[in-house]
């Protein structure tokens, strides 16, 4: 057993622990938490597998943006707890079948049952760039699907922001062009005078 | 001085065998992070100090001559004061997140080259490793805010987080940007790609310049700094996310935002003013005169101009207001980046790419 094979299986025993945590926990922020950190481990996987690319876009993307504003909205609902886990046991058998199934589809993808556990993974050169044969693949032969899954992301987020825009009309905003451009003189006017009054110009000022 | 370093390795190897490789590697981390920390220290002085002048005062002069002792008084004050956590509150999550907040700002220091070939780890994807850090540090003031169980920390982090997201794109379009210059994504050949016969006129700050303003004050934003300290406005929210942290956990948010200074310091430094690399490499005189300086010495010089700048920043502009802060991300940064992507992109296919 080699340095690589153990931390394999302590990055996998964190991300196995971590995802069960993340349906068992009562509380829904430590929940979010105990994903991220079933997305960190599964990343220490993935760059055991020499696929630095795809590991470091994973904490970038799911971590760094994806899962805080997770916590954003878990942190502001009000959520009833008890509401939450009614029918956690009725509804588990059915999730774990889902589950099995899915489980299923994986291996059978990926080659099969009788390679389980005799899958190699590929070593590469030391001069071998994953990140640069994933362009080369995604900008070559894969371009359409790309393509087509960028545009499906587009209009994902355009009907996003068209669902939610709308305009108040007593909503007050301030033009922000206007207040750029603003010179001085627009704001302040400079009187000039005389700092000291001529002794003898008003009685009143030489009464003291 | 390499000569030396081989006798050592080689000596190391035959005493531990090996074990040798964890102890060298935790010797290069103290080499890196031991500065660092000490760096720190200095620099809230040198924030104290610059301050003070700007300010038409002294600034601390009291402890130690010249005020130099002043940073060990305060964290020696800081380690002697109780550590308070409130009744309510998470208190796993609550001494967690000073560590949280504190662990990405070194650890992204791991690809940092400070002169060629002096860094820890010579990593391919580079640019990658470091924003996927920097974006951990969030986590940090957002689980602070929330086990805090206190309204300004929690609005303090929400503030933050909601900003960190929005200014994380125009970093990372802006990096983009330069991955595109240099055509690699390890930060030691982005140096290197800067390097040229024309000294600082070969250094991506030229084609890239509203690539490296929008860097640069992306990073005073994401690293909370005034004027964009909307996450601790002591005139809304108290201190925001760190209110309910006294002791050693404040000490280590500090330690974490000046930590992450200096590493936006350096990383402005690397990605566009060619880290290490001499800006008058090549002139006639001035070039062969300054090629003997180190380039350590250059990378640190660069940087210094970089916290001097977060220090001026801080004593010059009044805070922004939170909406101010969204739109200068968004409806600025982001469309700015987004269109000199292209432009750039465009712009090396042609001949007049000249970096």
């Amino acid at each position: 057993m080699n340095f690589e094979t153990i931390l394999f299986y302590i990055f996998a025993a964190l991300t196995v622990l971590a995802a069960l945590r993340v349906i068992t926990a009562r509380n829904p922020m430590h929940a979010v938490l105990f994903l991220v950190l079933a997305f960190i481990s599964s990343s220490g996987i993935w760059l055991l597998l020499e696929a630095e690319f795809l590991a470091m876009t994973l904490v970038l993307v799911y971590v760094g943006a994806v899962m805080v504003l997770f916590l954003f909205v878990v942190m502001m609902l009000d959520i009833n707890l008890e509401r939450l886990r009614e029918g956690f046991w009725r509804w588990l058998p059915f999730g774990a079948v889902l589950a099995g199934l899915m489980v299923f589809q994986m291996v059978w993808v990926l080659g099969g049952i009788d390679s389980i556990g005799g899958i190699e993974a590929v070593k590469h050169a030391a001069d071998y760039s994953n990140t640069k044969e994933l362009g080369r693949l995604i900008y070559t032969d894969y371009v359409y699907a790309f393509e087509l899954a960028a545009v499906l992301l587009l209009i994902a987020m355009v009907a996003a922001i068209a669902l939610t825009l709308r305009r108040r009309k007593d909503a007050r905003s301030q033009n922000v062009g206007d207040q750029v451009a603003v010179k001085r003189d627009d704001r302040v006017r400079i009187v000039k005078m005389q700092s000291e009054k001529p002794v003898g110009g008003h009685p009143s000022a030489s009464k003291e | 001085m390499m000569e030396l370093l081989q006798i050592l390795q080689q000596a190391g190897q035959d005493l531990l065998g090996p074990a040798w490789l964890p102890v060298w590697t935790i010797v290069k981390i103290m080499v890196i992070v031991l500065p660092i920390m000490g760096g720190v220290a200095y620099l809230t002085l040198a924030e104290r100090k610059v301050l003070g002048w700007m300010q038409v005062r002294p600034g601390p002069n009291r402890v130690g001559y010249w005020g130099l002792l002043q940073p060990i008084a305060d964290g020696i004050k800081l380690l002697m004061k109780e550590v308070i956590i409130p009744e309510k509150s998470n208190k796993f999550l609550f001494l967690a997140a000073p560590v949280l907040a504190l662990a990405p700002a070194l650890a992204a220091w791991a690809v940092i080259p400070f002169f060629d070939g002096g860094a820890l780890a010579n990593v391919n994807a580079g640019l990658l490793y470091i924003l996927a850090m920097t974006s951990l540090g969030v986590y940090g003031i957002i689980i602070a805010g929330w086990a805090s169980n206190s309204k300004y920390a929690f609005l303090g982090a929400l503030r933050s987080s909601a900003q960190i997201v929005s200014y994380e794109l125009a970093m990372g379009f802006a990096l983009v940007c330069v991955l595109l210059a240099a055509q690699s994504m390890n930060l030691g050949d982005i140096v290197r790609g800067q390097q040229s016969e024309y000294g600082l006129l070969g250094w991506y700050f030229i084609p890239l310049f509203p690539m490296f303003v929008v860097y640069f004050l992306a990073g005073v934003a994401e690293t909370n700094r005034a004027p964009f300290d909307l996450a601790e406005d002591e005139s809304a929210i108290v201190a925001g996310f760190h209110t309910e942290y006294s002791g050693m956990g404040f000490a280590l948010f500090f330690l974490a935002e000046y930590a992450n200074m200096i590493l936006i310091a350096a990383l402005t430094s690397v990605m566009f003013l060619g880290g290490w690399l001499n800006p008058f490499h090549g002139w006639p005189l001035i070039g062969g005169l300054t090629d003997a300086v180190p380039g350590l010495l250059w990378m640190l010089g660069k940087m210094s101009i970089f916290l001097f700048l977060f220090l001026w920043f801080r004593a010059t502009f009044p805070r922004y207001r939170y909406d101010q802060l969204m739109r200068l991300g968004w409806k600025v940064f982001i469309p700015l980046t987004l269109i000199w992507v292209v432009v750039v992109a465009a712009w090396m296919q042609t001949p007049l790419w000249v970096w």
